[in-house]
């Protein structure tokens, strides 16, 4: 139980996979400009991570099993497209107010690195997870996800009324935000989780 | 032979894939820490650019337009397993800094985003030579940023040492500026670079502009 708990935080403000790990940047650049559409794409990366995670390790250890290791990254991206594709069919039939909700998000998140990097972190023999923990490290790196671009979302909607050099408009001035933000989650690296979480 | 220049330049200038079309912003952050991860992340996407691009259009007009997404995906995975495997066996400490950027190559939209938009519609002498603008422009926009990160954040400038380089001290060892190597530190870099060739565009186009209309 300890294990898990400190993946979940570890992943979600230590090493968060937007703003430390660099994973699932353009998602985070391009649909963060208004705070609803953050907040679905958030919660479609957050469901496709989870997922993901969990069916990639066992198809891990069955290419293992066969001796195939090798051909991890291609059939990780297949299973991932796959399963968005699959997602996306069963969300339209049995829960059309989520589909409405997620629905143009997901097709975007078959490219997203954050969903293929959680598969490749979850298989690395230094981390060396089980099962359980691979899962909730998918899903702490999307509720991580989610945190980072909604408070991105959050500053982005206020400079729009910022007066800013011609130069400086759209990209240069999100990017330097988000190192804004990116500084301000250093913060938390110098946490000690085992004493804070009194284990 | 002029247009293929033309198609090669594009790359490099006119469309080049961090600057103007702000693609592939991943890798970018995550390996411009040194010039020799810049270089090693950039010859690597360069390289699967180029394969991908040509093979992907000797196919084009086999692969069936409703399957053409995960055609490419296979095409372009193979490559970058191909770039993961030998670059594991000959310089196994980059490949280590590295980590899992080289296998996410598969996902960066440069490459999939020039076989939908080029390689899919143009003959293979043109595709090969717009995966190699493409990539060589993201390899020069990686080495511009390494070459601002790598001296301010670590001190030293062009440590390699796979290929036995022992690099430059630039700034003595308790005067760098650690922010910069650190994760805030590129997209701050990133951003002033993105805003100072915004400025440099604009100002480049108004001359143009004007010699146009003399």
């Amino acid at each position: 139980m300890t294990d898990l708990l400190l993946i979940f935080f570890g992943a979600i403000f230590i090493n968060n996979f937007v703003l430390a790990r660099f994973l699932g940047i353009c998602p985070f650049l391009g649909v963060s400009k208004k705070l609803e559409t953050a907040v679905g794409m958030g919660l479609a990366v957050t469901f496709v991570m989870t997922m993901a995670s969990a069916i990639t390790f066992g198809v891990n250890k069955l290419l293992l099993r066969f001796n195939l290791g090798y051909l991890d990254t291609i059939t990780f991206i297949l299973v991932i497209a796959v399963l968005v594709q699959f997602v996306e069919m069963i969300l339209r039939k049995y829960s059309p107010g989520l589909y409405q909700a997620l629905g143009i998000y997901l097709p975007l998140i078959t490219t997203n690195c954050a969903v293929l990097g959680v598969a490749l972190i979850n298989i690395d023999p230094s981390a060396g997870y089980n099962f359980i923990q691979a899962t909730v490290n998918g899903f702490a790196g999307g509720v991580g996800f989610t945190l980072a671009i909604i408070l991105f979302a959050g500053l982005r909607e206020r400079l729009e009324f910022a007066p800013l050099p011609k130069a400086m408009e759209g990209f240069p001035i999100a990017l330097i935000l988000a190192g804004l933000v990116s500084i301000a989650f250093l913060g938390f690296s110098g946490f000690r989780l085992q004493a804070l979480l009194g284990l | 032979m002029k247009d293929r220049w033309r198609v090669f330049a594009n790359g490099i200038f006119g469309e080049n894939p961090i600057f103007r079309l702000v693609l592939g912003m991943c890798p970018t952050l995550a390996t411009s820490t040194a010039v020799a991860n810049a270089l090693g992340m950039g010859l690597a996407a360069t390289f699967v650019l180029v394969c991908s691009n040509v093979i992907i259009s000797l196919l084009r007009n086999i692969i069936p337009d409703e399957v053409r997404i995960p055609c490419y995906i296979v095409v372009v995975a193979t490559f970058v397993t191909i770039v993961d495997k030998v670059m594991a066996a000959s310089a196994p400490g980059l490949h280590q800094v590295l980590g899992i950027f080289i296998p996410l190559i598969v996902v960066n939209c440069i490459i999939l985003g020039r076989a939908e938009a080029f390689a899919s519609k143009n003959s293979v002498s043109r595709s090969f030579m717009d995966g190699l603008g493409m990539g060589l422009g993201f390899t020069l926009g990686l080495l511009l940023l390494s070459i601002i990160r790598e001296p301010l954040g670590e001190g030293t400038f062009l440590v390699a040492e796979d290929f036995g380089f022992e690099g430059l001290r630039v700034i003595a060892e308790d005067k760098q500026v650690l922010m910069f190597i650190l994760p805030p530190g590129a997209f701050i870099t990133l951003g002033l670079v993105l805003a100072g060739i915004n400025k440099l565009v604009a100002k480049l186009s108004t001359v143009w502009a004007q010699k146009g209309g003399e």
